[in-house]
């Protein structure tokens, strides 16, 4: 779309690397191939995102403006870049940066590319990648060249791939890390990128490094391949190693990784993830997408059998040299010291900067030095945010920041002595937001502002809670300002809503026939511990009314706790029932006539709509009997959940599936009202109505939530263990999800709600 | 030199917090009713973040937005396709676009009057440093175009242009009029 396009590639001749700048020449070829329609699209739409260009809401053309969908009439009808995704339409550029790390050159590039590509924001993912929205197809090699030009790549930062490679972003300055992991993380990321042994997963693949094991910097547990830098003596000698973990996972059901190795010697580090990575790809499903991700093998297989195979497959590699040579070459240019001598703190100032210094500053383990973190607002930074922190980055730091889970980022190496200056030049630039990491400092996915499997907004709702707490932030409770919120657009996790003290997810409900934005209230998440634990969800709430929740949930809290109890354990100490019964008036929706102010989402005046309204065929009656099976079914999910917490797990995985027998059944009746009770009957019913005819197919998930419905099926009679009755209690509440995707997409408005 | 990709900030007059909340229902119209010369495709929120680009109407030719960089409001139009003609008719769109914009959101009821559209300056730019380089040799070269532009808009020395001269950012000129801008008479002269 830009003039300059064919200008690029010219101009920065000789300042890529030649590899990359070849990748980006085939690239631009396949690009041409696509437009002459010589590429398959689903082939081209793969090979995209495995540069990271990846699609966004309303691609497939279709938009709806809250009243209908309607279709936006782009220049180009064909060819497209994937099904349903038209080349015209706006895309996502996703870039990786290793361990989050970043220098001035490559902040002005982002914020050129920010400029020219994309929307004047360059936004900070929860793994360290910036993401920039609203690009075209045809400028994408043109910001790779620029980007290639300052050393980063966005290959693989999409697709069936090794993703981000993410890291603590105070790795080597961390008082209570047991070594840097930077080097070894940047070793890995420059191993694993466009190996060989990663070209054929069936899922993408995160690796993710932590220098300790009881912050939650690194989030080792919800990775595919996580590594805790752990150090043991031996002969009178400090050694290094990584207590290595595979087969974590948040998505729509998570897993905590299993322990792989209590102590991986660093040179096994790279041969272990390259025979993880090949046994992965020959065993890992391929076919079914929803049971594709490593977490899903190692389930199946068993850790000590995966770990079986995995030895035995790394015995029989051959020797390769860059083990070592990428290890001892990551390892002599770790060094990021400051040259200047550390001096003293100043303490006086300002009151914002007296806050600034409790919540955004902490000390590093070299005496005198500090880190200092800039918190950005839903994880948004502007071109020229981003030119002045590469000023402060120049003159504050060696050179360097890092981005972080948190979409934060974090000045290092920052002299005691600099940092009433340092605030002031935070301030000129805008970037000087006390709250790091505290409850205002709300993580969100981008939710339906730009992603195509967005429910809810859950970026609307962050701004909002993010105004709401900031403005009271002095007045509140350090136990509240300590808590953690994340939100999630959907029940795919990008916001890691589940390792959240406050989490949601955002699902769609429908009230007298018209869809209502909802959000799912996970609690019991636990940050800390690399993610230590996940959070179940308690009732879904209407969007709107999710701000009251957080301030009753905090209010009780602090009202209720204990001398030092942790939110997680206050939830768990009240009981999912206890804590239903406090929000469940919020859960009600006035009539559509009564109020609409609930049948549009936070900073989305639109009345909210997944798909088409539409009067369906079926009797009123009918469709009432199937809202009531769904709230029955949910209902039971929840028994499910009281169940697990009162460590009757056997109970409650026979009532969860029992909630998803409930929702089939409540389908079902749809079409056959006399559907017996018989549950083989109700499975094969389900099946050839809802599963053959793909009607409860989820527009991307596919089948994968109606198969866990047939899963819980086949499983019937097996007991439950605490890990199998919390997996089926999510499966379950996933599929009623899809159950009412599947009911709303039917488009059946019931007759009361037309009366 | 041909340029593309005019970027053109009408700069607004305004006293203290202005909210921008109002403008995303209108934008939302705008784009179900396609009301603009472009295809409009979503609105973006960005008011949390400061000096940000407000609320943004992404179309698919062009961007508008009711911006705050610089921390000061204005209506910008940034061209993203490329366009025909000459370089003062990609001139005269971009400014069109950016009047006309201003009197549908100064006629729209919600926003009550509590946005000025008062204006004495704009901001004329190209968001391309590949073909316009922020540096004296691209304002040397464009300097006589922009001169033309503007001496047709408001007579020969009845304006200033001042060179933003910031390496780093993209190539822009500061238009300044003595007196509000007469954005009705502009609008007729621009017409196409």
């Amino acid at each position: 779309m830009k003039a300059s396009n064919h200008l690029w590639k010219e101009r920065l001749a000789g300042d890529i690397d030649e590899p990359l700048n070849r990748e980006i020449d085939i690239f631009e070829t396949e690009i041409d191939l696509r437009r002459q329609e010589k590429v398959d699209e689903r082939l081209f739409a793969e090979t995209r995102l495995r540069r990271g260009v990846y699609g966004q809401r309303y691609d497939n053309g279709q938009r709806h403006d809250g009243r209908v969908a309607r279709s936006l009439e782009y220049p180009t009808a064909n060819p497209t870049k994937g099904p349903n995704t038209l080349w015209d339409a706006p895309g996502m550029q996703r870039i990786k940066i290793p361990y989050g790390g970043l220098n001035g050159a490559q902040l002005e590039v982002m914020a050129e590319l920010a400029e020219e590509y994309s929307d004047g924001i360059a936004h900070v993912t929860t793994r360290q990648d910036f993401q920039l929205h609203y690009v075209h197809m045809e400028d994408t090699p043109s910001l790779m060249r620029r980007l290639g030009a300052v050393g980063i790549t966005t290959r693989e930062a999409c697709g069936n791939s090794v993703r981000n490679v993410t890291a603590c972003p105070f790795s080597g300055v961390c008082p209570d890390e047991a070594f840097n992991v930077t080097p070894y993380a940047k070793a890995l990321s420059r191993f694993l990128l466009g190996h060989p042994d990663c070209q054929n997963f069936g899922r993408k693949f995160k690796p993710a490094f932590s220098g300790c094991s009881q912050h939650a910097c690194g989030l080792t547990s919800m990775h595919d391949l996580g590594a805790i830098a752990v150090t043991r003596r031996e002969n009178g000698v400090e050694v290094r190693g990584f207590e290595l973990y595979v087969g974590g996972g948040l998505g729509a059901v998570p897993y905590q990784a299993k322990l792989f190795d209590e102590f991986l010697l660093p040179e096994q580090l790279l041969p272990t993830a390259q025979a993880i990575a090949r046994v992965f790809a020959r065993l890992g499903e391929k076919k079914n997408r929803a049971r594709a991700r490593i977490k899903f093998l190692v389930h199946d297989l068993g850790i000590e059998k995966f770990k079986a195979l995995v030895l035995e497959e790394r015995d029989r590699l051959p020797e390769d040299p860059r083990w070592k040579q990428y290890l001892s070459e990551a390892l002599a240019a770790s060094g990021e010291e400051s040259p200047q001598p550390a001096g003293d703190l100043s303490e006086s100032g300002s009151p914002e900067y007296r806050q600034w210094l409790k919540t955004n500053v902490r000390p590093q383990k070299q005496t005198g030095f500090v880190v200092a973190t800039i918190t950005l607002p839903l994880g948004d930074i502007t071109a020229d945010q981003l030119r002045s922190l590469a000023d402060i980055a120049r003159r504050f730091t060696p050179d360097t920041v890092r981005t972080t889970v948190e979409q934060n980022v974090v000045l290092r190496w920052v002299r005691q002595c600099d940092l009433a200056e340092l605030f002031q030049a935070l301030e000129s630039a805008q970037l000087a937001r006390p709250g790091a990491s505290n409850v205002v400092d709300v993580v969100a996915c981008p939710g339906t502002d730009t992603c195509k499997l967005g429910i809810s907004s859950s970026r609307g709702l962050a701004a909002e809670l993010q105004h709401r707490l900031a403005s009271k932030s002095a007045e509140m409770d350090q136990a509240i300002q300590d808590l953690h919120i994340k939100v999630s657009g959907c029940f795919n996790s990008c916001g890691q809503h589940h390792i959240a003290d406050l989490g949601f997810y955002g699902v769609s409900r429908k009230v007298g026939g018209y869809a209502v934005p909802h959000f799912q209230v996970v609690l019991g998440g636990q940050w800390t511990q690399n993610a230590g634990s996940y959070g179940l969800p308690i009732v879904a709430i209407p969007s709107k009314n999710i701000p009251e929740v957080v301030s009753r949930l905090g209010e009780r809290y602090v009202s209720d706790r204990n001398q030092g109890e942790s939110f997680q354990d206050f939830i768990k100490r009240t009981g999912k029932l206890q804590v239903r019964k406090l929000l469940e008036d919020l859960a009600k929706v006035p009539g559509y006539e009564t109020d609409r102010s609930n049948f549009s989402d936070w900073g989305d005046p639109r009345e909210y709509s997944i798909s088409d309204i539409g009067k369906g065929e079926c009797a009123g009656e009918v469709v009432t009997a199937v809202e009531f099976d769904l709230a029955a079914a949910e209902r039971q999910v929840f028994e499910a959940q009281v169940f697990a917490e009162e460590g009757d797990f056997q109970q409650a995985g026979e009532t969860a599936r029992g909630a998803m027998l409930h929702a089939a059944r409540g389908l079902i009746k749809i079409e056959f009202l006399d559907v017996p009770d018989d549950r083989d009957e109700v499975v094969k019913e389900f099946r050839t109505r809802y599963f053959d005819t793909e009607k409860i197919f989820d527009p991307f998930a596919g089948p994968k939530f109606a198969n866990y419905f047939f899963a819980a099926h086949r499983s019937s009679g097996n007991g439950h263990t605490p890990e199998s009755s919390r997996r089926l209690i999510e499966e379950a509440q996933l599929f009623i999800e899809a159950c009412h995707g599947c009911f709303n997409r039917m488009g059946l408005v019931p007759s009361a709600a037309t009366a | 030199m041909e340029i593309q990709h005019v970027n053109l900030k009408l700069h607004l007059r305004h006293s203290g917090v202005v909210d921008l909340e109002p403008l995303i229902p209108i934008f939302h119209d705008w784009v179900r009713e396609q009301s603009c010369e472009e295809t409009l495709v979503d609105v973006a929120d960005y008011r949390h973040v400061p000096a940000g680009p407000g609320i943004l109407l992404v179309g698919h030719e062009a961007d508008y937005s009711l911006d705050w960089s610089d921390n000061r409001l204005g209506v910008r139009y940034n061209r993203k396709a490329r366009l025909g003609g000459a370089n003062q008719d990609r001139f005269r769109q971009a400014l069109r676009a950016v009047l006309t914009t201003c009197r549908k959101l100064e006629e729209d009821g919600r926003l009550e009057g509590k946005l000025g559209f008062e204006s004495r300056e704009f901001e004329l730019g190209v968001n391309d440093r590949l073909l316009a380089p922020n540096n004296e040799e691209t304002y040397a070269s464009l300097s006589p175009e922009i001169g033309c532009f503007c001496d047709g808009l408001f007579g020969r020395n009845n304006y200033s242009a001042t060179h933003q001269s910031d390496p780093r950012r993209r190539f822009s000129v500061l238009v300044q009029t003595p007196f509000p801008m007469d954005r009705s008479r502009l609008l007729n002269d621009l017409s196409p």
